[in-house]
């Protein structure tokens, strides 16, 4: 899947800017799959290109399949009702002037409805006062709460979460997080989109890292086990900036969307980068080990080592003598 | 989902658009002085002729061809309007800056006499200025530039206030660069476009409340070649069904103003960092 | 409760000290005006003629001989006691020149207030819920060429078609010209007041429309608009539940904040019209150098026009949760 934005450069000059350049990832029933990747990475734009409410200046093409049928955007108007559900990131989902349990309801006024809402609620620990409140009087933890709520309230059977845990604290999140794991286990499909690794593998069965709108590994949860197991150097960077891990931090930053002409986006990052890197036209998804990467040399050597941060991450890891090669290269 | 591509794209079409309705008002404002003194000639051999040719707005009661009236007619207005926009726009600067700059006494007094000239119906104020000037053309100038400041005053106002307080011109203070810097680098790029697009959107009130004192006879004297004159005139021959009087000339002025209008918008359009999303 | 009384006694303070400002200046921009009453009002020539005595008696009557402060001090007394003083021109207390003009003004003014209100929130809620589809357009070019449109020329133009070439309404007054007062009909005073009234409201439209476009563009850009979207709620239940309720608040201000240029393109609409009403008064007013008339009914439409500012505070916090719920908890 791709998205592109029509936009205006410096002076008249109009570009189509590629955000997503080829994402891909499959959510099974009963599965949480976190997407994990920076911000401007293309997260939100998966989830909003799913449910098919994209903005009016974009531009999607690829192939989305839901149930075995492709998803398009007249589908997804019809599976939002009741089948896909959105968890959205935090309170300025909810509108400002409406009350909680009209916003759930959607304005239904029947019995059935209003119980739904009811359970949905108290589920989640929200009283029936909660139902008379507006936005602005929840406190962070509540507003998450019943936006899960209005999820549940559907039955769906694919729920995406978008960044549904900042700001709060990691008790709060933990049982968010929690919730999450239960909806899968009642057969549910599960995408919990992330920009942090550590809460992604507290829950998800498997993790899908994206770099600059693209996927650049699937792999399942205990491949995080330790960084020999992943695949994708950007990947094993990431876990590397865990604590506990090393806590080495990652140089340089993602390239702006538009900036990628060709080859790996992670090229100017990235210490193995060959020529063929930057050279190929679009570095493929490859199967790897019962998972998958975008990387020419995915197998070369099980260190990221980042200039001076290799003596710390020596210290933490095992591999110090693939560091060592590198560094005498 | 994929648009059709057009042959120029919306930015190539608004500087198009802008170049050409600048021309045009620059047109009828440099004809409309040269015609002046043949738009005034009588000659009553013509009299209350309808439209046609060669007098495509038709002809009055003094047989003056109310084309040529029209045009002269524009262009004075479209030279208060100038005039006035930019008397207002300095007033506007100058006291919203100063209310966000110079403490809360300041802003408090500024923020009242806002509020006391935005409480007078604009069109009675105009109308007690032009009074005060002893009317003519120097009351509709002043009686305009002083009634139109106060909004653009106020969003000055709020803007200056935003950026002084905004997190990047902190940071500049705090990492020394010079205030001038600040002004030039970080105040200055951010007010202008608001600035710019609020003064050209003063045109098109400018005209009309001119227009508009004139027609109440508090501004403009009959001799001058103004529409408000002249549709003030036409009023005494509805009745007699010379509908030209009125229609053509009001026709040309709703152009020239909706020409202001639309030229403000596209500014707005072109310089707001928001719309490089198509 | 306490809150907003307290609120509500600091404005009122506010708008009593504006209207004094608004007096002053009203009062010291006529005082300035090089223009002579005796001149416009008698006439040079008739000047000439008259006696030294009686010039002095008109001088005393207009009030140029005596000195501003004096005039201004005593103009202010008097209002304070409930007399604005008596017009030179109507010869009758100028309190109830106002109430008669207010009076008949009154109905045209809110029948253009009301009609523009609604039909302005309409237009402008479904020219930002259609952005950039042909509705939009269309109602975004009307708005575009009416505010570009003279009031007063948009009353000749209907005056044109209306009532000299189809002849279906009256060319002028709010009655029949030539008729006791008592004879004169509902129906009569309406058909007159049809024509001025569809002036206002057709000019104020636009304004309102235009303004409430911005805002529901806002508001379907937001988050929570694309989150009702995302769990199945329709483009129409959008539009709604949501646009509806979130552009009201903004659209309260909005229609009071109108009530200054309904006041004022009646000015123009009402001489165009013959309409006697305020408009038409203020104009005579001003060109007879009417001081204590013209003063009169400046402070008394500023007064509305505050008062209209003050009527949109109280019902933002009586409409706006967020205020509504937070005065109350504290």
């Amino acid at each position: 899947m791709s998205v592109s934005f029509t936009q205006y450069g410096r002076g008249i000059r109009r570009r189509q800017l590629p955000v997503i350049r080829d994402l891909s990832l499959s959510v099974g029933p009963g599965e949480v799959v976190a997407v994990v990747g920076a911000s401007g990475s293309g997260k939100s734009l998966l989830a909003h290109g799913i449910l098919g409410i994209l903005p009016y200046n974009s531009c999607m093409e690829g192939k989305i399949y839901y149930d075995g049928q492709v998803l398009t955007r007249e589908r997804a108007g019809k599976l939002r009702k009741g089948e896909i559900a959105l968890i959205p990131q935090g309170v300025t989902y909810l509108d400002p002037l409406m009350k909680v349990r009209d916003q759930l309801t959607g304005g239904k006024r029947d019995k059935e409805t209003l119980d739904r809402c009811r359970r949905a609620l108290e589920r989640y620990g929200l009283g029936k006062e909660t139902e008379e409140l507006y936005p602005f009087e929840l406190s962070g933890g509540m507003a998450r709460r019943v936006l899960i709520a209005s999820a549940v309230m559907q039955n769906p059977r694919l729920i995406i979460a978008d960044e549904p845990t900042p700001g709060l604290d990691v008790r709060a999140a933990k049982r968010i997080l929690g919730h999450f794991r239960e909806l899968a286990d009642e057969g549910a499909g599960m995408l919990f989109i992330t920009h942090d690794l550590a809460l992604a593998l507290e829950v998800a069965d498997r993790v899908t890292v994206f770099y600059a709108g693209e996927t650049i590994e699937e792999a399942s949860v205990s491949d995080f086990a330790g960084a020999e197991r992943l695949r994708h150097p950007f990947t094993k960077a990431l876990w590397r900036a865990m604590p506990g891990n090393g806590f080495v931090p990652l140089r340089g930053a993602q390239p702006y969307p538009g900036t990628v002409r060709q080859g790996c986006p992670f090229a100017e990052q990235c210490e193995r980068c060959r020529r063929e890197c930057t050279e190929t036209e679009q570095i493929p998804l490859r199967l790897s080990g019962g998972g998958k990467v975008r990387c020419l040399y995915p197998e070369e050597g099980d260190c990221t080592a980042l200039g001076a941060e290799i003596g710390k991450a020596e210290a933490e890891d095992n591999s110090a003598g693939h560091a060592g090669r590198e560094i005498a290269r | 989902m994929k648009r059709r591509e057009k042959l120029y794209n919306r930015r190539q079409t608004t500087l198009f658009f802008l170049a050409a309705a600048i021309f045009v008002l620059a047109a009828v404002t440099v004809s409309g002085i040269l015609v002046e003194e043949r738009a005034a000639a009588t000659d009553f051999s013509r009299t209350n002729l309808a439209p046609g040719i060669p007098y495509l707005f038709g002809t009055d009661w003094m047989g003056r061809d109310m084309f040529l009236r029209t045009l002269s007619g524009l262009s004075l207005s479209i030279r208060i309007g100038v005039l006035t926009a930019a008397v207002s726009a300095v007033t506007a600067l100058c006291l919203g800056t100063a209310a966000a700059v110079f403490g809360s006494r300041v802003d408090a007094a500024v923020s009242w006499v806002i509020d006391l000239v935005m409480g007078i119906p604009h069109i009675l104020l105009v109308m007690l200025i032009s009074i005060a000037c002893g009317r003519g053309f120097v009351g509709v100038v002043a009686g305009v530039s002083l009634s139109h400041w106060p909004s653009l005053a106020r969003v000055v106002r709020t803007e200056v206030l935003q950026i002084k307080s905004a997190p990047y011109v902190l940071a500049a203070e705090k990492l020394g660069v010079s205030r001038l810097q600040i002004v030039r680098r970080h105040m200055i790029p951010h007010l202008f476009p608001q600035f710019l697009t609020g003064t050209i959107l003063l045109f098109p009130h400018a005209i009309l409340h001119e227009a508009s004192v004139t027609f109440l006879g508090f501004g403009l004297s009959s001799e001058q070649p103004a529409i408000g004159v002249i549709l003030s005139e036409s009023m005494q021959y509805l009745t007699t069904g010379r509908w030209w009087l009125a229609l053509f000339p009001g026709l040309a002025l709703v152009f020239v103003v909706v020409l202001f209008a639309m030229l403000g918008e596209r500014v707005r359009k072109l310089l707001d960092p928001a719309s490089v999303h198509e | 409760m306490k809150h907003r009384l307290k609120f509500t006694g600091k404005k009122l303070i506010r708008i009593g000290i504006l209207l004094l400002g608004v007096s002053l200046v009203t009062f010291l921009l006529m005082c300035a005006s090089p223009l002579d009453p005796l001149q416009t009002n008698v006439g040079q020539v008739a000047l000439g003629s008259m006696s030294a005595e009686q010039v002095e008696r008109l001088e005393a009557y207009w009030g140029v001989d005596t000195p501003p402060v004096q005039r201004y001090l005593g103009w202010l007394s008097g209002v304070l006691q409930g007399d604005f003083g008596t017009s030179l021109l109507y010869r009758q207390p100028v309190m109830t020149v106002i109430g008669e003009r207010l009076g008949n003004s009154f109905l045209l003014l809110l029948a253009a207030w009301m009609i523009s209100g609604v039909l302005g929130m309409a237009l402008g809620v479904t020219a930002g819920a259609f952005r950039g589809k042909w509705p939009d357009k269309l109602i975004r070019g009307y708005c575009i060429v009416i505010s570009s449109t003279p009031a007063f020329w948009l009353a000749i133009l209907l005056l044109m078609i209306f009532s000299v070439w189809l002849g279906w309404l009256p060319v002028g007054l709010s009655v029949p010209a030539g008729m006791a007062a008592e004879a004169v009909s509902a129906a009569d005073r309406l058909r007159h007041a049809i024509l001025p009234a569809l002036t206002l409201s057709i000019t104020g439209v636009a304004n309102i429309a235009l303004h409430t476009r911005e805002k529901m563009i806002d508001v379907m850009e937001s988050d929570y608009v694309l989150f009702a979207r995302a769990r199945g709620e329709s483009e129409l239940s959008v539009v709604l539940r949501h646009g509806l309720r979130n552009v009201s608040l903004p659209a309260i201000t909005l229609q009071f904040a109108s009530v200054s240029e309904i006041i004022g393109g009646s000015v123009l609409v009402e001489q165009v019209f013959s309409y006697p009403g305020l408009g038409q008064a203020a104009v005579t007013a001003g060109l007879g150098s009417d001081l204590p008339l013209l003063l009169g009914i400046t402070v008394i439409t500023a007064a509305i026009v505050f008062a209209g500012n003050l009527i949109a505070d109280l019902l933002y916090g009586v409409v706006d949760p967020r205020i509504r719920r937070g005065t109350a908890r504290e």
